[in-house]
């Protein structure tokens, strides 16, 4: 038996052709009964998200399986095999481990770290342990990619800093105030990021929110959007007093806040901290402004650049994380291949005690005199003999090495260990 | 025996120390716990070499520059760990420990004899007016080191460096909290102090005040911190004023600490 992973994601395949190939709503109950139909196919799960569709099977031989799935896929979706083939990945073995385990850790990512895959593969595993389209194999895959994920995330920074703009606001903010939600923010202006921004905001926490934008009616409009309120732009200094985050972006083609109107807000605040986000190209705040004590002004390329140096600690805390998966991924192999042995040693086993049960029958039928003790040590006997005698095999066995297959195919000729050969 | 649990607890505190000084360069949860763990053991040894050398004495340990030291870095880790109970910074203690490890460093060079009480100090004062400024003294050695934290987490802010300790050091409000927390606390503590000290010397040598250094000092202590105070109410001199203002005020402290007994003649002989 092997694992296997057939599917595409955001790298091989426009989100053309991702559509085309997802598993939507009943689409995915339907999905994976038939794959558990197809020949060769013993074990199944299904992904589908925006970013990827994978099929993590377990099979007797890959290549027909392979096919088999394929075939499956263009009939199921009604596209001609050459229309998706190419953009279609196929691992097995512990290419497949690692493959599911670099996912789930949120390595193979369009944006390396991000929490949600975890969830969504749990999901999928949930789903197919529910219908019972999964056994050992897949089961163990899935506990195991899980926990490999949570080592990741646990013993690397992958999933710690702020990779977009929006976030980079909120962790700042975050370092300036502690708790979002007793502070008060104005949106100056609207604008698109401004506006992603700002739901990133309210959504850590912000509850008041005040709308200050030039045309009033759009400011009201906005105010709604965010449970806020609109205040009329050429109040918007006034209100600075009692505001504590600001995200700017007003299109202005100059200053719309300078130093010294600022110095004036500070100190009618008592100082108390104002966190100034200038979004707006050109700028609106005068840059001199993050001079003043208690001003912290970040402008679009000052987050832009704490997103970017962001980024790049993820790429290297992702190096790590590739390190805990070789890891995982050999101790997985390790289990899979042992799987092979245990039966054997199973057998082996029963054979055993079965000569032992048969033999000390025969030897109590032949001497019927002999007294409980005495039959207790010999019984005794019988089993240390017995245990001596298959304890050189059975750890043979144990052992992981090249020639495995064949030392168990000689261990059941040698014991007349008849096969149920079929590994299922 | 007390020697020997002193300098446990000196060689526990060290330990602590440079995990706490590595803690900045390359930390971790485990070893922020383990700082903790080992500051936590040589604060029981540490408590329990006072206890000794209270039964020993027959008196609070604190008549000599030796014990003085000891005892003030000891009030230093107690408030070091309550504020760790209630806000979780394991950072806080590179910041902190280093002000502990040399304050135990230099009671460990000064003599450690136990001398028999003078007379004049013969009173309940000592202990009461003693402890009181010692652990006044101690939060305001607790605000400097968070005085320096919210310096540096400001200057990555302002910088918009944002590596290093950024990631770790808390927020700037709760580091400026603290800073009020820990002067709002002492101050009141080194009023009393001084008041039983007035009190004290009234009872001791006849006179309430005798601008002897020592005295005078405090005093200055006292005013720099009713500044920092006043102006936070009342113009709202928060976060770095306030930190720079924390920062120049332990450094008085400490001058009034050493730098007085060992400089200058003072009646305050002992401590």
């Amino acid at each position: 038996m092997k694992v296997l992973v057939i599917g595409l994601n955001h790298k091989t395949a426009n989100v053309e052709l991702r559509e085309r190939l997802a598993f939507n709503g009943p689409k995915l109950e339907d999905g994976i009964f038939s794959l558990r139909n197809v020949p060769e196919v013993r074990e199944v799960a299904l992904l589908s998200t925006c970013n990827r569709v994978e099929i993590y099977a377990c099979v007797g031989n890959a290549n027909l399986a392979a096919d088999n799935i394929k075939d499956f896929l263009s009939s199921f979706h009604s596209l001609l095999r050459t229309d998706f083939e190419n953009s279609l990945y196929l691992h097995t073995g512990p290419d497949a481990v690692r493959h599911v385990f670099r996912v789930a850790s949120s390595l193979d990512s369009m944006i390396v770290g991000e929490p949600q895959i975890l969830g969504q593969l749990k999901d999928v595993f949930d789903f197919a342990l529910s219908k019972k389209t999964t056994g050992v194999l897949l089961n163990k895959l899935m506990k195991k990619a899980i926990s490999t994920a949570k080592r990741v995330r646990t013993e690397t920074r992958i999933a710690e800093n702020a990779v977009s703009v929006g976030f980079a606001a909120v962790e700042l903010a975050k370092k300036i105030f502690t708790d979002l939600s007793g502070k008060a923010f104005m949106l100056l202006g609207a604008g698109e990021m401004a506006e992603l921004a700002a739901r990133h905001l309210v959504n850590n926490g912000v509850q008041e929110v005040l709308v200050a934008n030039r045309t009033y009616e759009r400011g009201c409009e906005l105010a709604k959007e965010f449970n806020g309120k609109a205040v009329k732009f050429e109040d918007f200094l006034q209100e600075l007093v009692h505001t504590d985050i600001i995200i700017c972006s007003t299109g202005a083609p100059s200053y719309v806040l300078s130093k010294d109107q600022m110095q004036k807000v500070m100190k009618e605040r008592k100082h108390r901290p104002v966190f100034l986000i200038d979004i707006s190209v050109p700028r609106n705040i005068d840059p001199l402004i993050n001079k003043i004590d208690n001003v912290y002004l970040y402008d679009v390329d000052d987050l832009q650049e704490v997103v970017d140096s962001n980024m790049l600690e993820r790429k290297k805390e992702a190096e790590k994380a590739e390190r805990i998966i070789d890891e995982e991924v050999e101790k997985f192999n390790k289990w899979i291949s042992s799987l092979d042995s245990v039966p054997t040693i199973v057998a082996l086993r029963q054979k055993a005690e079965e000569i032992k049960g048969e033999e000390f029958e025969k030897f109590r039928n032949k001497f019927p005199g002999i007294d409980e003790p005495t039959l207790k040590a010999i019984e005794y006997m019988a089993t240390a003999v017995m245990n001596k005698l298959i304890h050189p095999p059975t750890a043979a066995l144990k052992e992981d090495t090249e020639d495995r297959d064949e030392l168990i195919a000689m261990i059941k000729k040698l014991y007349g260990i008849n096969g149920d050969d079929n590994e299922e | 025996m007390g020697t020997i649990l002193f300098e446990l607890a000196l060689t526990f505190y060290f330990t602590a120390t440079i995990i706490s000084v590595v803690e900045v360069f390359k930390g971790s949860k485990e070893s922020s716990r383990l700082m903790l763990i080992i500051t936590g053991i040589g604060f029981l040894i540490h408590s329990s070499s006072i206890i000794y050398r209270y039964f020993a004495a027959g008196h609070l340990p604190i008549t000599s520059m030796h014990e003085a030291s000891s005892f003030f870095a000891w009030c230093v880790v107690l408030i070091f760990f309550l504020l760790e109970y209630k806000y979780k910074i394991g950072i806080m203690g590179s910041f902190i420990l280093p002000v502990v490890f040399v304050l135990m460093l230099s009671s460990s060079v000064l003599p450690r004899g136990i001398h028999p009480l003078s007379p004049v100090l013969q009173s309940y004062w000592l202990g009461i007016h003693t402890f009181l400024a010692f652990l006044g003294n101690a939060s305001f050695a607790v605000a400097f080191g968070v005085g320096i934290m919210y310096l540096l987490q400001e200057h990555y802010l302002k910088s918009k460096h944002l590596h290093g300790l950024f990631k770790r050091l808390p927020s700037l409000q709760i580091l400026d909290e603290i800073n009020y927390k820990l002067i709002s606390l002492g101050f009141p503590l080194l009023t009393l102090a001084i008041i039983t000290g007035a009190l004290w010397a009234e009872s001791a040598w006849g006179s309430y005040w005798r601008w002897d250094p020592k005295e005078v000092w405090s005093l200055t202590t006292w005013f720099i911190y009713a500044l920092v105070l006043h102006v936070r109410l009342t113009a709202g001199w928060r976060g770095r004023k306030a930190a720079i203002l924390s920062i120049i005020g332990f450094s008085v402290i400490l001058f009034t600490f050493f730098g007085v007994n060992l400089l200058l003649k003072s009646l305050h002989s002992f401590v």
